[in-house]
């Protein structure tokens, strides 16, 4: 089949015997880097498997001297670095959380912690810069004015199990504000705003605003207050300020007044640990606000 | 070697070809394949996976629909610093009622494999209608026509059919249901314990757009609540051969 033609200075090499139009194709030995390289390519394969899981045998598969396994590895890559900031978050889940200021080493730590639990988890919400978004009335957490209380004990209570959260029994007990659209009547419902904007110190008519006062005491004190300072337990904003969750103009007042609003928070206890749960309750109490 | 000299006999002969490659690629999905089938430890089975209620199928089909897997996987790869971002790693177990699995390869927005109650649903209307409103530096587009667009679930019967022929455990109660649960589930004044007798009690039963009606938005939103909250992992024990 094969046989020898003259290739380059006198050296005879092997055709494979196809011919095609007198084009005959020559057989050359394939250069001996590549080939020793393949070799070795199908040594380490086999290498491979007894170090690492390969064949499937009948009841599962041979495990590899290494003991290799992609879960045991995340597993113990979290555990080394658990184990490093230990002494650290056992101190500080340990620790009276107004203590913590007077620890500068653990309060770094927390406020570093914090701030990447932050950012990771609450930006959406409120804002990269934790100044909160009106427009869809995710609070600000840098003003002093909290919905339920600006504790650190409170933030934290606030962060584990959310505010009206659909899935955490123990979450905050705030009650929706109701749509009052639908129980008061259209002129109730102008007089009241009249009077919001009047106890909030913005322009108003004096004349509907008396008539709001009545409707105010009757309907929105009792989750407001009878001076409309809000009420922490309730998640019952304060009106009497310049801080506005939604928005304290004429046409937003009204909206809220007239729809109701039910903001709601996720409940975080069972997505992060106890220690990054009071990291970011340090750092958001941190940010100015705090009380 | 020989029969190393006898290929031109295969090489000529197509039908003996076809056969021969055949049989090596054979080998190939033998070995790599079907052990899959039969290892204990590629079939793990979780506690609390359920199938996808209707509102949350039809919510499915939107999302396969708009191609969101083209920038959001749902996929959180074994690896510490995803599994500290999302939360636990995937299991393949999750994906058992996804026909097509939703593992997407691209990750332009965050992965969704755990976003389930993540966000407030008044979070997802506002981010879906307008991402920048929340996310200034977000590149998502606008979804707000979801909204608009509104469902009754006329097909919904139809698809719960074909999830089961392709092996969704969706029994002929729940088929019966299926127009009756589709509704029930976005109606909070509604009786849903036809629902949650059929889906479990965990299941979100609310009004997810905060709008009457169901619109596409609303069955989206179902699907996204749910995504990643079945199995519960105070209870799950990983095996390590994996």
């Amino acid at each position: 089949m094969s046989d020898k033609k003259p290739q380059g200075k006198g050296k005879q090499v092997e055709t494979t015997g196809h011919v095609w139009d007198g084009i005959e194709e020559l057989n050359n030995p394939l250069p001996k880097w590549w080939l020793y390289t393949f070799y070795l390519c199908i040594i380490f394969a086999l290498g491979y498997t007894v170090f690492y899981p390969a064949w499937p045998l009948i009841h599962g598969e041979t495990p590899g001297i290494l003991g290799y396994s992609t879960r045991g590895a995340v597993e113990a890559d979290i555990k080394a670095f658990a184990a490093q900031n230990a002494p650290l978050e056992t101190k500080l889940v340990a620790m009276d959380m107004t203590k913590v200021k007077d620890d500068p080493a653990l309060l770094q730590y927390a406020n570093s912690a914090g701030a990447a639990v932050f950012r990771t988890n609450c930006i959406q919400c409120h804002g990269a810069g934790a100044q909160g978004i009106m427009s869809g009335g995710y609070p600000n957490l840098l003003d002093d004015d909290w919905l339920h209380g600006g504790t650190i004990s409170a933030i934290y209570t606030t962060i584990q199990h959310g505010v009206r959260s659909p899935t955490d029994p123990n979450t905050r007990p705030a009650p929706a504000m109701p749509a009052w659209g639908e129980t008061l009547k259209p002129d109730e419902i102008t007089d009241v705003v009249q009077f919001v904007m009047k106890i909030s110190g913005q322009t108003f008519d004096a004349a509907k605003a008396d008539a709001g006062a009545k409707v105010f005491a009757d309907n929105c004190a009792a989750c407001h207050g009878d001076a409309g300072k809000g009420n922490p337990d309730m998640g019952a904003p304060n009106l009497t300020d310049a801080i506005w969750l939604y928005g304290g103009d004429l046409a937003t007042v009204t909206e809220t007044v007239t729809k109701g609003r039910a903001g709601v928070m996720p409940a975080w206890a069972d997505r992060l640990s106890d220690a990054d749960i009071r990291s970011v309750a340090l750092y958001v109490h941190g940010l100015g606000g705090g009380q | 070697m020989a029969f190393l000299d006898k290929h031109k006999k295969i090489e000529t002969n197509a039908t003996l070809l076809l056969v021969l490659s055949f049989l090596v690629v054979a080998i190939g999905g033998l070995v790599e394949i079907v052990p899959l089938f039969y290892l204990k430890n590629t079939i793990e089975t979780v506690k609390g996976m359920r199938p996808y209620t209707p509102l949350e199928l039809t919510g499915r089909m939107i999302y396969v629909r708009e191609g969101c897997y083209l920038c959001h996987s749902q996929m959180i790869r074994p690896m510490r610093d995803e599994v500290e971002r999302y939360g636990h790693y995937s299991l393949a177990a999750e994906s058992m009622y996804d026909h097509p699995a939703q593992w997407g390869s691209e990750r332009q927005g965050p992965d969704l494999a755990r976003v389930g109650g993540r966000y407030s649903d008044h979070w997802h209307v506002d981010h879906l209608t307008n991402p920048q409103s929340v996310v200034p530096q977000s590149i998502m587009p606008k979804y707000g026509f979801l909204s608009e667009n509104m469902i009754d679930g006329k097909y919904i019967e139809d698809l719960m059919k074909t999830n089961r022929e392709v092996g969704v455990p969706y029994t002929d109660d729940e088929l019966t249901n299926a127009k009756a649960d589709f509704a029930a589930q976005d109606n909070p004044d509604a009786d849903a314990s036809g629902l949650q007798k059929r889906y479990g009690d965990k299941v979100n039963v609310r009004n997810f757009d905060g709008k009457p009606g169901v619109s596409e938005m609303d069955a989206l939103i179902a699907y996204l609540q749910v995504l990643g909250t079945m199995v519960d992992f105070s209870t799950f024990i990983p095996d390590k051969t994996r």
